[in-house]
C-alpha cells in the first residue's frame, strides 16, 4: 500500500503537467475549432446550396463512418507520403477539431431545426434579416437545447484526446506510459492516469449542471416549448 | 391606404389564393372571415410577405410591389413593404429568451438601430398601452397566453407600423383571456390603428371590426361594412356561414 503511494505521488506532478499542458489545450483548442466547423456545416446543410450540403454530408459520413485512431493515423502517418508533413501536435488538433466538427454539427443542425418556425416568422415579422434572426432569436434558443449533448461530446473528447498519445503526443496517458517504461508498474500507474480522467470528466460534468441551472432561469421555456 | 390587387398565391399546383383583390382605409378595422383553409392566413402572410404572392401586387402607403411568377423580389424590397406592417400570431411566438420588455424593444434595438435608453423608454409605453407594464421584467413562460398576446401586440406595434395584421388573434385563449385581448385591440381600433385580421371570432369581428371580408376557396364572397354584412349578409353561402358562427358562440 505504501509502494502504491509513494509511486502514485512520485508521478502524479508529471502527469498533471502533462495533462496542463497537452491534454487541456488541445481539449480546448480542438472543442472551440470544432464547434466552428459544427456550426459552420450545420448552417450549410440546413441553408446552403445543394453541392455544398452534400459535400458535407460527404464530410461527415467519412468521419463518422472511420475510427477516430485511423484518422489521427491518417493525418501523422499517412499524409506525410502526400508532401503533407506536421507536427504531432497540429496534426492531432487537426484530427480532433475534424472528428468534433462532424459529430456536433449533426448535433447542431438538430438543435436549429427543433426551434420552431413561427419563431423564424416572428423575428421576420419585426423585419429582421435572415442573419439578424439567426443570430439574435434561433441560435440562442438553439444553444440551450444544446448545452447536454454538446457537454457530452466534450467529456468524451476529453477521454478521446488520450489517442493522441499513439501519434506522439506527449499528453496526459503518454506520460503515464513513459514511467511505465522506467518504473515497471503499469497496475499502479494506468489507475492513478484512469483517476485523473475521472477526475476532469467529473469536473467537467459538475460545471455542464451549473451551466444547465444558470439557463433554467428563463422561466423554464424549454420545458413549455410546444 | 392598403391595396391588393389580384393577389394570387400558389402552392405547387394547388392556387391558394384566387385573385384577391382587396382596398382598406387608413384607420379601418377589416376582419377577414371564413371557412378554414380559405386562404385568410394566406392572405394575411401575402399582405407582409412571409408568403411571397405569386402574382399581383400589394400596395401599403407609398409602398408598391408587384409580383410575378418565377422571380423573387429582393430583399431591400421585402424589407421596405415589410417594414409597413406588424404581425400578431395566433400562438404569440414571443421570444422565450428574452423578458416582455425586451420582446417589445427587439425590432427597435436590431433592426432599427434606437439606443437602448429610448428603446426601452418607447416599450415602456406600449406595455403601458397594452396593460402590461407590471409585468416588464417577466419571462414569457411566466405569463398566461392573454397577457404574452398582449405583450405581443406591443411589440409588434413597436416599429411604428401602418398596419397591423392578425391572424386568428383570440382563438389561442379561453373566453376569459380572449377578452382581454379583444379589449385591447378594440382601444386600438378607436385610436385609429388600421388593422387586418384572420379570425373565427364572432365577438371580436363585430365588436371592432368597420369592414368585413368573406373568403372562401381563395376567393372574396363578399365583403361590406361589418353592421350589414352580419345582420343581412346578401349571399346565401355567407349567411350559412354566419348563423353556424353564431351557434358555435353560444355553446
Ligand atoms: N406552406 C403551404 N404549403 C402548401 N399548402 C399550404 C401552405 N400554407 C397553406 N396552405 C394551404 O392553403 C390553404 C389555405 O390555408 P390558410 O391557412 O390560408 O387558411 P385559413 O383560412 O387561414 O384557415 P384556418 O381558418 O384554418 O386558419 C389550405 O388548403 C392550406 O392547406
Ligand atoms: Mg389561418
Amino acid at each position: 500500500m505504501l509502494h502504491w503511494l509513494t509511486l502514485m505521488a512520485g508521478s502524479l506532478a508529471s502527469l498533471l503537467w502533462a495533462a496542463l499542458i497537452f491534454t487541456v489545450p488541445l481539449t480546448l483548442a480542438s472543442f472551440a475549432l470544432g464547434l466552428t466547423v459544427g456550426l459552420a456545416a450545420a448552417i450549410i446543410r440546413l441553408f446552403g446550396p445543394a453541392p455544398l450540403a452534400a459535400a458535407v454530408r460527404f464530410y461527415v459520413w467519412i468521419i463518422r463512418g472511420t475510427p477516430l485512431l485511423v484518422q489521427l493515423f491518417l493525418i501523422f502517418y499517412g499524409l506525410p507520403s502526400a508532401g503533407i508533413v506536421l507536427d504531432a501536435f497540429p496534426a492531432a488538433l487537426i484530427g480532433f477539431t475534424l472528428n468534433v466538427g462532424a459529430y456536433t454539427s449533426e448535433i447542431i443542425r438538430a438543435v436549429i431545426s427543433s426551434v420552431p418556425k413561427g419563431q423564424w416568422e416572428a423575428a421576420y415579422s419585426i423585419g429582421m434579416s435572415w442573419t439578424q434572426a439567426m443570430r439574435r432569436t434561433i441560435l440562442p434558443q438553439a444553444a440551450r437545447t444544446a448545452v447536454p449533448p454538446l457537454s457530452n461530446s466534450f467529456i468524451s473528447l476529453v477521454k478521446d484526446t488520450s489517442l493522441a498519445a499513439a501519434i506522439t503526443v506527449p499528453e496526459l496517458f503518454q506520460a503515464a506510459q513513459r514511467i511505465v517504461a522506467t518504473t515497471y508498474e503499469p497496475l499502479i500507474l494506468y489507475v492513478e492516469v484512469a483517476l485523473i480522467y475521472l477526475a476532469l470528466s467529473s469536473v467537467l460534468s459538475a460545471l455542464q449542471v451549473r451551466l444547465e441551472q444558470r439557463l433554467g432561469r428563463y422561466g423554464g421555456f424549454l420545458e413549455s416549448k410546444s | 391606404m392598403i391595396r391588393l390587387s389580384n393577389i394570387e398565391k400558389r402552392f405547387g399546383d394547388v392556387t391558394v389564393l384566387k385573385g384577391v383583390t382587396l382596398t382598406v382605409a387608413e384607420g379601418r378595422v377589416t376582419a377577414l372571415i371564413g371557412p378554414s383553409g380559405g386562404g385568410k392566413s394566406t392572405l394575411l402572410r401575402c399582405i407582409n410577405l412571409l408568403e411571397v404572392p405569386t402574382s399581383g401586387s400589394v400596395r401599403i402607403g407609398e409602398e408598391e410591389l408587384t409580383f410575378h411568377p418565377g422571380s423573387k423580389p429582393n430583399w431591400p424590397d421585402v424589407r421596405r413593404l415589410r417594414s409597413q406592417t406588424g404581425m400578431v400570431f395566433q400562438n404569440f411566438q414571443l421570444f422565450p429568451h428574452r423578458t416582455a420588455v425586451e420582446n417589445v424593444m427587439e425590432g427597435l434595438v436590431t433592426v432599427q438601430k434606437w439606443p437602448f435608453g429610448k428603446a426601452q423608454e418607447r416599450a415602456m409605453t406600449l406595455l403601458q398601452k397594452v396593460g402590461m407594464a407590471h409585468k416588464a421584467d417577466a419571462w414569457p413562460a411566466t405569463l398566461s397566453g392573454g397577457q404574452q398576446q398582449r405583450v405581443a401586440i406591443a411589440r409588434a406595434l413597436a416599429p411604428f407600423p401602418r398596419v397591423l395584421l392578425c391572424d386568428e388573434p383570440t382563438s389561442a385563449l379561453d373566453p376569459e383571456l380572449s377578452d382581454e385581448v379583444v379589449d385591447v385591440l378594440g382601444k386600438l381600433a378607436e385610436e385609429g390603428t388600421t388593422m387586418v385580421m384572420a379570425t373565427h371570432d364572432l365577438r371580436l369581428a363585430s365588436k371592432i371590426a368597420h369592414e368585413v371580408v368573406f373568403l372562401e376557396s381563395g376567393q372574396v364572397v363578399e365583403n361590406g361594412a361589418s353592421r350589414d354584412l352580419f345582420s343581412r349578409p346578401t349571399r346565401e353561402r355567407t349567411k350559412r356561414f354566419i348563423a353556424t358562427l353564431t351557434q358555435q358562440g353560444q355553446h
